[in-house]
C-alpha cells in the first residue's frame, strides 16, 4: 500500500517534470508573468483593445509560423516563405488590378494562395529531386523570388488596392468600444488564422500524411523503409508552406492597405525564433502547434507592449535573443546532462 | 603523378569549378563592357567593397567547417563597431592631432578585437556546454549583440572620428587598398590554421565526424570555444572596416551581409554540414561575387537584378556541386 503511494508519488513527480521541461509550459509561464507585470504597471494592459490589437498584430506572423513549423518537423528549414508571401501579395495585386479591378476577395485570395504553392513547388523541387540542403535552397530561392518580383513585377508601393481587398479589410467579426472608451475590433481575418491552425491539426494528426510528416522529420531511412513515399510527403510540405505564405502575404496586404513589395522579407528568423520557442526541434520530427502559437504570442507581445512592464522599445531584440537562447537552452541543456548521466 | 593526372584530380574539386566561374564571370564582364569593367578605377573601387563582406564569409567558413554556422556575424560586427566608435568619439574626437589620435585607435580596436572574442566565447560556451544547435543559439546571442548596439545609440549612427580612422576603410599602402591588405591577410592565417595546424585538422574531423572525433579524444568543447572565438574576431575586424567606410557606425548596417556571407561561403564549397571548406574556394567565391555585382552595375542591370542572380548562382553551384559527374563521365574519379 505505502509502496503504491510511493510510486504514485514517484508517477506524478515525472509527470510534473515532464510537463515543466516543455517548452509549451515554459513559454506560457513567461506569458502570463509578462501580462500580470503589465496589469500591475498598467492596469489598462487588461483590456479589450490590448487583446484585440494583439490578436490583430498575431494573425500573419501566425499564418507564417503555422507553416515554418510544418517544415522544422518534416526536418527541413524554410526561409523563403516571406519572399513567397510578398511575391504573392504583390503580384496578385498587380494582376487583380490589370485584369478585373472589383474581382471578389476571395477569388484574389484564391489567386495568392495558388502563386504561393507555386513558389513553394520550386523549393520542392530543388529539395526533393535534386536532393540539396534545404536552407541553402530556401536561402538562394528568398533572393531570387525577391529578386524577380522587384526587378520584373514592379517595385513600387500600390496604395490604390483593389476595391474588394480593401473592403475585406474592413469585414470585422466582433466590434465596440470598451467602457474605458477606447474601440476594438476583431477583423475577419483572424478567421484565416483558425482556419489554418484547424486544418494544419487535422493534417498532422488525422490524416497518413501528417504522420508521414513526422516519421520522415525522426529518420528519413526508418521513414522510407515503413514504405511513406518521402519524396511525395516532402513535396506537399514545400508547397503546403507556399500556399500559406500566398494566404498570410495577401492578409498582410489587405490589413495594411498597402502592397508593399519590400515589406516582410527580413522577417524570416523572428518566425523560425517564434517556432522554435514553441518547442519545435530544428532536427525535426518534433513540434506542436500548440507551442507554435504560444511562441508567436510571446513575440508579439513582446513586440508590442515590452514599454508596458518599464522596458525601453529599443531593448526589444535584446529581450526576444534572451528569450530564445533561454527558451531552446534549457531544454538543450537538460537534454545534455541526461545524455551525460545515462553515458 | 604526371601533370595529366593532377589536372585531372583538380578538375573534380568544387574549387577549380569555382576558378572556372571566377574567369568566366570576369571574361565575360571585360567584353560586355571592356572600356569601364577593366578601368582601374573599377578595379580599385571592386578591391574596396569585397573585403567586409569576404571577411565576415571566412568567419562563416570556420563555423561551418564544423558542422555549425553563425548568424550572429553582423551582429557582432556592428556591436564592436559601435563601441569603439563610441571610445573613438569621447575620447578622440575629430580634431585631435594624428599622433594621440592613433594611439586611441589601437586602443579601440584592441577593445574592438576583444569584444568580438568575448561574444564569440559567449557563443562558444552556448554551443559547447549548453548544446544548443548553433543556428538557435547564434540567432539568439545576434539578436542580444545587435539590440545591445541599438540600447547604446539609440539607433542612430555615431560620427564624428579622427581622420586617421578613415584609413582602414579607404586608405592605399603602395596602391594597394588597405581593407583588401587586411583581407588577404586574414585569409593567408586562415588558410594556414585549417591546413596546418591541429586545430584546424581536429576542426574539419569534427565536422566530417563528431562522434569519431569525440572517439579520438578531442576537447569538443575547447575546440567549439575557439573555433567561435575565432569567427568572433573575424567579424570584429570586419566590423572595424565597415565603420572605417562608412566613417560611423550604426546598430543595423550591412544587415544584408548575413544572408551574402552565408551564400559566399557555400558558394566557395564550404559543405554546410561540415568537414570540407576550403579558404581558396571561399576567395574565388568572393571574387565571382564581386565581378558580377560590379560587371551588372556597370551594364545598368537595377540591384534586385543582381539579387536574383546571386540567388540563382547559389542553387546552380549547389546542383553543379552535388550531381554525380561519375555517372555521366566512363573516366573513374577519384574523391
Amino acid at each position: 500500500m505505502r509502496l503504491d503511494i510511493m510510486r504514485l508519488g514517484i508517477l506524478r513527480l515525472g509527470f510534473l517534470k515532464t510537463v515543466l521541461a516543455k517548452n509549451e509550459t515554459l513559454v506560457a509561464a513567461v506569458i502570463v508573468a509578462f501580462c500580470i507585470l503589465a496589469a500591475v504597471s498598467d492596469p489598462l494592459f487588461l483590456s479589450a483593445t490590448t487583446l484585440t490589437d494583439l490578436m490583430r498584430a498575431s494573425i500573419v506572423i501566425g499564418i507564417l509560423a503555422v507553416a515554418a513549423m510544418l517544415v522544422l518537423v518534416s526536418g527541413g528549414i524554410d526561409v523563403s516563405f516571406t519572399a513567397i508571401a510578398v511575391f504573392a501579395m504583390y503580384s496578385t495585386t498587380v494582376l487583380t488590378l490589370s485584369v478585373m479591378p472589383d474581382m471578389p476577395w476571395y477569388f484574389i485570395f484564391m489567386i495568392s494562395i495558388f502563386i504561393g504553392g507555386c513558389l513553394g513547388a520550386v523549393n520542392g523541387v530543388f529539395v526533393v529531386f535534386c536532393g540539396l540542403p534545404t536552407l541553402i535552397v530556401t536561402l538562394g530561392t528568398l533572393s531570387v523570388f525577391r529578386g524577380f518580383l522587384l526587378t520584373f513585377i514592379g517595385s513600387q508601393r500600390i496604395s490604390a488596392l483593389p476595391p474588394e481587398m480593401r473592403e475585406f479589410s474592413r469585414m470585422m467579426i466582433a466590434r465596440g468600444t470598451t467602457e474605458a472608451g477606447s474601440f476594438y475590433a476583431i477583423p475577419w481575418a483572424f478567421a484565416a488564422l483558425v482556419i489554418v491552425v484547424a486544418l494544419t491539426l487535422f493534417i498532422l494528426h488525422k490524416t497518413m500524411l501528417g504522420r508521414s510528416i513526422f516519421a520522415i522529420g525522426g529518420s528519413v531511412e526508418s521513414a522510407r523503409r515503413i514504405g511513406v513515399n518521402v519524396r511525395a510527403t516532402q513535396f506537399f510540405v514545400y508547397c503546403y508552406v507556399g500556399a500559406l505564405a500566398g494566404l498570410a502575404g495577401i492578409i498582410h496586404g489587405a490589413m495594411g492597405r498597402m502592397a508593399d513589395p519590400f515589406s516582410l522579407v527580413g522577417l524570416e528568423l523572428s518566425v523560425i525564433a517564434a517556432v522554435v520557442l514553441g518547442g519545435a526541434r530544428l532536427i525535426g520530427g518534433y513540434g506542436t502547434v500548440t507551442g507554435t502559437l504560444l511562441g508567436v504570442s510571446l513575440i508579439v507581445l513582446v513586440e508590442n507592449s515590452l514599454i508596458v512592464i518599464g522596458i525601453p522599445s529599443t531593448w526589444q531584440s535584446v529581450t526576444i535573443g534572451l528569450l530564445i537562447l533561454l527558451g531552446t537552452g534549457l531544454p538543450a541543456w537538460q537534454a545534455k546532462r541526461a545524455a551525460s548521466k545515462a553515458a | 603523378m604526371n601533370f595529366l593526372d593532377m589536372v585531372q584530380q583538380k578538375k573534380s574539386t568544387p574549387e577549380f569549378r569555382l576558378a572556372i566561374i571566377a574567369i568566366v564571370v570576369f571574361l565575360a564582364m571585360s567584353l560586355l563592357s571592356p572600356d569601364r569593367f577593366l578601368s582601374g578605377q573599377n578595379i580599385t573601387s571592386m578591391a574596396f567593397q569585397f573585403p567586409e563582406f569576404a571577411i565576415l564569409a571566412l568567419a562563416m567558413t570556420i563555423t561551418m567547417m564544423t558542422g555549425g554556422i553563425d548568424l550572429s556575424v553582423v551582429g557582432v560586427a556592428n556591436l564592436t563597431a559601435v563601441i569603439s566608435a563610441l571610445i573613438l568619439v569621447n575620447f578622440a574626437g575629430p580634431d585631435m592631432a594624428t599622433g594621440s589620435a592613433l594611439i586611441w585607435l589601437f586602443i579601440a580596436l584592441g577593445v574592438a578585437v576583444i569584444v568580438g572574442g568575448l561574444a564569440g566565447f559567449l557563443n562558444g560556451v552556448l554551443v559547447a556546454r549548453f548544446g544548443l544547435p548553433p543556428i538557435l543559439a547564434t540567432l539568439g546571442s545576434g539578436l542580444v549583440f545587435t539590440g545591445i548596439a541599438v540600447a547604446m545609440t539609440g539607433g542612430s549612427a555615431i560620427m564624428g572620428f579622427p581622420d586617421v580612422v578613415a584609413f582602414i576603410g579607404n586608405g592605399q599602402l603602395f596602391f594597394v587598398p588597405v581593407p583588401l591588405i587586411v583581407f588577404v591577410l586574414l585569409a593567408v592565417v586562415l588558410h594556414v590554421i585549417l591546413t596546418k595546424t591541429s586545430f584546424g585538422l581536429k576542426a574539419t574531423m569534427f565536422g566530417a565526424n563528431p562522434l569519431a572525433a569525440f572517439y579520438a579524444a578531442i576537447d569538443i568543447n575547447r575546440l567549439l570555444i575557439k573555433v567561435y572565438v575565432l569567427s568572433g574576431v573575424l567579424s570584429s575586424v570586419a566590423g572595424m572596416v565597415i565603420m572605417s567606410r562608412a566613417n560611423s557606425a550604426k546598430a543595423d548596417y550591412g544587415s544584408s551581409y548575413l544572408l551574402l556571407a552565408v551564400l559566399i561561403a557555400v558558394l566557395g564549397g564550404v559543405n554546410p554540414y561540415g568537414g570540407y571548406g576550403r579558404v581558396l574556394g571561399v576567395v574565388l567565391a568572393v571574387l565571382s561575387m564581386q565581378f558580377l555585382s560590379s560587371g551588372l552595375n556597370m551594364l545598368q542591370v537595377s540591384n534586385f537584378a543582381r539579387e536574383l542572380i546571386w540567388g540563382a548562382l547559389l542553387i546552380f553551384v549547389m546542383i553543379v556541386n552535388t550531381t554525380d559527374w561519375s555517372r555521366f563521365s566512363k573516366a573513374p574519379v577519384s574523391k
